[in-house]
């Protein structure tokens, strides 16, 4: 019963925000509506990708500040490239390895340096955004078109096909989940978490584990880029500014522990939901972004919160 | 009851009650101290005496039962009110700020100042004091509290608790950390607390300890009081006895050593362990026991050894860490990860490891080692320190280790626990496999091993048949008291 509650947790906290913008009659014909529905859906694409890679990342005890100019730099790239006129394949592996090349030069910074990732992060965090307003002359980079365009749209608001970005999220999301339960990589993560000198003792190669994370990661956080370059249909090196905030808060409201050794993929996924979703209900409700801001910044706390309370009614 | 008669107790504790759910953890418990007198309380874990203790200095509250000070009625709200009425706690775990020096540690939360204006002179005079009071006036005062010893952090912790004036001093486990020669200072401490008046609770699995420093004990056993009295009237027998129905000669198992061929050899001293044999490693705390058998497994990066503990466990080489909570186990993970993460890579095929085969290849050894727990997907941080460390010995079993590397396995668990560890170490060695066990416990040492080797300074001074030991020649060999 217990260890349902906290399973459903997240869950429930989704249906709860689902719900009260419900209560209002004025928005609550298109909230619920199927239309909207994707909507939310393709606005979270880009936060739960990253929280695809950041999961991995928290549950291993390590944290991630990068992500947004990650994001920003993979983004300028990939419109780099298709200004080049590479094919879409190729811009897509292109883009993806940019973003495992600075996660694989943050985890060696980490784990090989032993510094902490909090610090390392914080200086990648400059560098990427610094090189990625570099590589774009400090404008936005622009393209005649790309198929790439077509992934994040939300276009047929009243077909029922889901955007290609959606099912990326999707599978990949299913994908992590399996890896992170059942494969000895996965294992090996929650285990580095939980005890990282436990795992030494054990055998586990720890360096080399924490950098495969960080560039496993890394490479979800350029796929985030590229998602934010179909969003966007521009290389932009001033895009997604805090947006590893919004990422790191959607798994901890997901019931991961910044302390490491715990966390999903699906409570990352809802929480990454639960964000998009009020974030959407705000918009529609009239308020102004600062309320948001507010009530996410709440949110965040309150979701940590009830989690201890869980934990403590636990022992 | 004429009070008259003797003198009040300091603390009288009669017919505590503290059930938790469904578990009844204290049944009618009593307890009586005089002034000035140390009493030890004695009992395997989970027999209640931590339970007793939270009671005792107001982390919960009993159920029924009575407590009295000096005669009066005590019934603590939280701790801060237990340490206003004179009842202090010191922890096994040392709750110093290692960065803070040791007269801002001793005078933490009681600083003496004037509108908020600290008076550091006042607060120095006031931790020289209480210092002087253990006969440790000669600590650094200016120095930080990380760069001491264990044992003087300890009597740190033990001045700042002075500070209070208590009138009941609770230490639990106070010697687990310590060695031999700490361990004689730290009753030193406690008899000076004794003739100033503060009457001591000892906990303690350590029986002789409990013979040299307490006057009186009390046993508690699932609960409840099963016996009390003088020590110096009771055998060492019979308190085991009253523990857990058992002589203290059934604690270590009657070997037959059967000695093989040559196993392993760590990197000091030309030290080989053979099939069969139990080798045991002594010396002082900082003798460098620790380091040798962690550079013999590959852990500490080292210029004498240059393996991996993966290469180790490939070997057929275990290793058990004599730190349980921080290096020995992963905590919130269930048993099966616990017991099994070194064997990952056998137990799964092509990198694939479904929660299904950890468990299927864990669950045997719950039973082999009567490990008490739900299942296999337990989280081994819900278990008792025991059966922890049998599933950090389960580790070494089900990879299977053929050379164990053992630092101090019964570290900090009751005695059936210990008693089922020594029956397992001299299984294993009968099955032929190599034991190296360093120990600070000289009579687990004694009873077990077949050879000793002391360590002073990094180095092995001497290596010879247990019977050619006695506890004197070896402590004189570990502290070098025939050399310098």
């Amino acid at each position: 019963m217990k260890s349902l509650l906290s399973r459903f947790g997240p869950f429930l906290g989704l249906l709860v925000v689902i719900g009260l913008f419900s209560l209002s009659n004025e928005i609550r014909g298109y909230f619920l509506s199927y239309a909207n529905f994707k909507i939310i859906l393709t606005q979270t694409v880009i936060v739960a990708i990253g929280a695809l890679g950041m999961t991995m990342i928290i549950v291993s005890g390590g944290i991630d500040l990068s992500v947004g100019s990650v994001i920003a730099l993979c983004s300028v790239v990939g419109a780099i490239l298709i200004q080049e006129a590479w094919p879409v394949a190729a811009v897509v592996l292109a883009v993806v390895a940019t973003g495992g090349l600075v996660g694989l030069l943050n985890g060696a910074a980490i784990a090989g340096l032993r510094m902490t990732p909090f610090i390392i992060t914080l200086g990648t965090l400059g560098i990427a955004r610094g090189a990625a307003k570099w590589l774009a002359n400090n404008e936005t980079v622009n393209y005649d078109a790309s198929p790439i365009n077509h992934w994040m749209t939300t276009a047929d608001p009243f077909g029922w096909a889901l955007p290609t970005g959606a099912w990326v999220t999707l599978v990949l999301a299913v994908l992590t989940a399996v890896m992170l339960r059942s494969t000895v990589f996965g294992r090996h993560i929650f285990a580095i978490g939980s005890n990282e000198a436990t795992a030494r003792l054990c055998g586990v190669a720890t360096v080399r584990t924490k950098i495969l994370i960080y560039a496993a990661a890394g490479c979800f956080f350029g796929l985030a880029g590229l998602m934010q370059l179909s969003r966007l249909r521009q290389g932009d090196p001033t895009v997604a500014i805090g947006v590893e905030l919004d990422i790191i808060a959607a798994v901890i409201i997901g019931g991961a522990s910044l302390n490491g050794g715990v966390g999903t993929v699906l409570g990352s996924m809802i929480g990454a939901l639960i964000m998009a979703v009020l974030r959407n209900g705000s918009q529609q409700m009239g308020w102004p972004t600062y309320f948001q801001e507010i009530i996410i910044g709440a949110v965040i706390i309150a979701a940590v919160f009830l989690d201890r309370l869980r934990q403590a009614k636990r022992e | 009851m004429p009070a008259s008669a003797a003198p009040a107790p300091r603390l009288r504790l009669t017919g505590i009650d503290k059930a938790f759910g469904a578990t009844q953890a204290l049944r009618g418990v009593s307890l009586e101290v005089a002034p000035g007198e140390v009493h030890a309380l004695i009992g395997e874990n989970g027999a209640g005496k931590s339970t007793l203790m939270k009671v005792l200095s107001g982390v919960i509250r009993g159920d029924a039962g009575t407590m009295e000070i000096d005669g009066q009625p005590y019934t603590p709200a939280d701790t801060l009110d237990a340490r206003r009425r004179g009842v202090a706690m010191i922890y096994q775990e040392l709750s110093l700020a290692p960065h803070l020096s040791v007269w801002e540690n001793i005078v933490l939360g009681a600083e003496p100042n004037r509108l908020g204006w600290l008076d550091r002179i006042a607060a120095r005079a006031r931790a020289r004091g209480v210092l002087a009071r253990l006969a440790h006036e000669h600590l650094d005062l200016e120095r930080p509290v990380g760069q001491f010893s264990i044992a003087e952090q300890q009597v740190i912790e033990i001045a700042r608790a002075l500070l209070a004036e208590p009138r009941v001093l609770v230490m639990d486990e106070p010697t687990s950390s310590l060695t031999q020669a700490d361990t004689e200072k730290l009753f030193d401490v406690v008899a000076q607390l004794s003739t100033h008046g503060v009457s001591v609770i000892y906990i303690s699995h350590f029986l002789e300890e409990v013979r040299r420093v307490a006057r009186r004990f009390t046993v508690l056993k699932d609960g409840q009081t099963v016996g009390a009295g003088d020590v110096a009237t009771t055998t060492q027998d019979e308190i085991v006895r009253l523990m857990v129905g058992r002589a203290v000669t059934d604690l270590y198992p009657t070997r037959q050593p059967q000695i093989g061929g040559p196993m392993f050899t760590l990197p000091a001293g030309d030290l080989t362990v053979h099939a069969g044999e139990i080798l045991g490693i002594a010396g002082l705390i900082g003798a460098g026991r620790t380091e040798l058998l962690r550079a013999a497994f590959g852990l500490d990066p080292s210029q004498i050894v240059r393996t991996t503990p993966a290469r180790r466990w490939a070997e057929g080489v275990g290793f058990l860490s004599e730190n349980r909570k921080e290096e020995g186990l992963m905590l919130p993970l269930s048993l099966a990860e616990n017991t099994s993460l070194p064997k990952y890579a056998t137990l799964a095929r092509r990198g694939w490891l479904p929660a299904k085969v950890l468990a299927a290849a864990t669950a045997p050894w719950l039973g082999k080692l009567s490990i008490k727990a739900r299942d296999v997907r337990q989280g081994a941080g819900e278990l008792s320190g025991g059966n922890q460390q049998k599933v950090a010995l389960a580790r070494l079993l089900a990879h299977p280790a053929r050379v164990l590397l053992l630092d101090e396995p019964t570290r900090g668990i009751d005695v059936g626990s210990k008693a089922q560890i020594y029956d397992l170490i001299a299984r294993l060695a009968a099955e032929g496999c190599a034991v190296v066990m360093v120990s600070s416990y000289l009579p687990e040492l004694f009873g077990l091993c077949d050879r000793i080797a002391v360590m002073r300074r990094g180095a092995v001074v001497a290596c010879r048949p247990t019977p050619e030991w006695t506890e004197q020649s070896l402590m004189t060999a570990a502290i070098g008291a025939d050399a310098a």
